[in-house]
């Protein structure tokens, strides 16, 4: 019984718990156990919050209990990334410099699941302060793949994708900064989404980038990140960049899954040289799908997407670097050197060397340059005006079609210790994805089978225009449904890493 | 060569970040190496192309001028590095002389 409620849908828990088939104890019970089993092997969590968790579980019981009518998603157990503010579990960003910390609010996320009656079984691993492609910069220790454990799960919100794939949570939250759901989630063969930027609040999400950062849902099946999508997103007073607009109907598109009378794009530029052979071929694959199914395809260029990849190096570390000040061992965190003989900025000096890693310090630095004065208008202001000419070709080409489609990254999951000592390897793993990140529309990644040559998940991004995000589910939930019925399983069955 | 070692010494003590020698060293060739390839956007026509910093265009965002509920003193320091007299305490910021 405990091991068939780890392997259901969200929806399906829901449904069960709603109609008094299962206790939401019994199933939080169940994934706590899963964890226990597992989470030696996969380490995707830094923090297992099991009294929490029970405690909110019985409260969801007791309401049911009480006749209350419960949400969608009340008593499923959910995996929060490291980087959304608790009061309840710290917050450590994957990070030396906040090892322990415990926030004294919420994030706007946090709260709002915690009103939905989803039980947030604890805190995933990612790469530090989210700047990476395979939580190894995280500070705790990397977090391995389910598919094949000597693999990285992807990153930064690699925690979130591997307890997905590994039947630890069904649900997970990720953000996504330059590809940091979707790549995770492509990888692990689980879906992912970075909704429209400002669809769901940033308050409360440790900053890394703020024009950049999205937080968005992971799941194991597309209506499943949909109802998530749903419980999450809003309009929060709290977020000045949050979009004061109705959320996309996106649950009511994920059960409409038909892509009849759409149009879809490919992106000539997000593929070819570099792109693993099997990876090109499973998508080549998706796109001939999409057209048994009812679309009609046609090939889009996107001249400018070839420039997101250094625009993005950029911008993010431009952002960071004034984002991560903020880090001054004064107010919290950690504090290095206060022995009565130096003085504050010696303190900070040495904290600051001390607590964050290598990635972080490289983006700081490179951030750091890109804003000096003397380069400000040959790196950072050029960098802004390609990200103006990336919404320009999104632009033009949503004017010929409903969705733009790519591989959701160039490879499948690389080996651990890879690519952690070559910084440009690693920020290639983000190529399909940087591009919607830059321009701030949706974007999903959902599985559409295994590269031949290693057997490991590929993934299909879908992107839409701003707050098209229905479309993404629409969509992907139409291949989903057709790649389930040809292989008579879902993929993730197929899963060898953990039993 | 688009950077200096001496160079990225400056940038560590303009980013407070006290680095050792070893780690300059470490640093600095990778540096060079992602700067070189950032500089690529040097090559796009962007001749009267306007810059954006934000995705979504929203200009000066107020809400209503009404009183919410903030953290207690107790809550802001609750995790501070040292606390005296309900407040943050700091190692020294001016010269001793």
């Amino acid at each position: 019984m405990a091991d068939e409620l780890t392997r259901m849908s969200a929806a399906a828990l829901a449904a069960a718990i709603a109609a008094g088939e299962v206790s939401a104890l019994e199933v939080t019970d169940a994934h706590l156990a899963r964890i226990g089993e597992v989470d030696d092997a996969v380490h995707a969590f830094l923090h297992v919050a099991a009294d929490g968790a029970r405690r909110a579980a019985r409260a969801v019981d007791e309401r049911r209990a009480a006749g209350d009518v419960l949400g969608p998603l009340a008593g499923v157990p959910l995996a929060l990334k490291d980087v959304f503010t608790t009061t309840d579990m710290p917050t450590t960003c994957g990070s030396a410099i906040l090892n322990g910390w415990r926030p004294p609010y919420d994030a706007t996320t946090t709260r709002r699941l915690r009103e939905a009656g989803v039980v947030i079984l604890g805190k995933t691993n990612m790469d530090e302060f989210a700047m990476g492609s395979s939580t190894e910069n995280s500070a705790f220790g990397p977090s391995h793949n389910p598919w094949d454990l000597t693999r990285v799960p992807g990153g930064s919100s690699g925690g979130s994708s591997a307890a997905v794939a590994s039947f630890e949570a069904p649900l997970g939250i990720g953000t996504d900064t330059g590809g940091s759901i979707r790549q995770p989630a492509a990888v692990c063969g689980v879906v992912g989404v970075k909704p429209t930027y400002g669809g769901p609040s940033r308050y409360g999400v440790v900053a890394f980038a703020s024009s950049l950062d999205t937080p968005g849902p992971l799941a194991r099946t597309v209506l499943d990140a949909a109802l998530l999508h749903e419980a999450m997103a809003g309009h929060d007073p709290c977020d000045s960049t949050s979009v004061n607009t109705p959320v996309p109907p996106v649950v009511a598109a994920a059960r409409q899954a038909d892509v009849s009378g759409l149009t879809v794009g490919v992106v000539p530029e997000l593929g070819g040289e570099g792109y693993q052979p099997g990876v090109l071929a499973r998508f080549g694959e998706a796109v001939e799908l999409l057209e048994s199914l009812g679309a009609k395809v046609v090939e889009v260029s996107c001249p400018h997407f070839t420039y997101a990849l250094p625009a993005y190096y950029l911008i993010a570390p431009s952002e960071c670097s004034s984002n991560l000040a903020r880090f001054d061992a004064m107010r919290y965190g950690l504090r290095v050197g206060d022995d009565g003989t130096r003085n504050a900025d010696e303190v900070m000096s040495l904290t600051r060397a001390q607590g964050f890693g290598a990635e972080v310090k490289r983006r700081i630095m490179l951030g750091t340059y890109a804003l000096s004065s003397g380069y400000y208008d040959a790196y950072y202001g050029k960098a802004q005006q390609v990200r103006t000419l990336i919404i320009r070709d999104f632009e033009a080409a949503f004017e010929q079609v409903d969705v733009l489609v790519s591989p959701t990254t160039p490879t499948t999951a690389f080996p651990l210790g890879e690519r952690v000592d070559d910084p440009l390897a690693m920020y290639v793993a983000d190529l399909c994805t940087i591009p919607s990140d830059l321009a701030g529309n949706a974007a999903l990644s959902v599985p559409c089978g295994l590269a031949a040559e290693d057997g490991l998940p590929v993934g299909l991004q879908i992107m839409a225009p701003v707050l098209a995000d229905d479309r993404l589910y629409r969509v992907g939930a139409a291949v989903e449904a057709a790649l389930d019925n040809r292989r008579g399983h879902s993929l993730l069955d197929e899963a060898k890493g953990v039993a | 060569m688009s950077i200096a070692r001496d160079d990225v010494a400056h940038l560590a003590r303009l980013s407070r970040m006290a680095l050792d020698d070893a780690e300059l060293d470490h640093l600095a060739p990778q540096l060079d190496v992602i700067i070189s390839a950032v500089a690529r956007v040097q090559e796009v026509a962007v001749e009267g192309v306007p810059p954006t910093s934000h995705a979504v265009p929203l200009v000066n965002v107020f809400r209503d001028d009404v009183e919410w509920p903030c953290l207690t003193a107790e809550q802001a320091l609750d995790q501070a590095p040292a606390v005296e007299q309900q407040r943050f305490r700091v190692p020294r910021i001016l010269p001793e002389d």
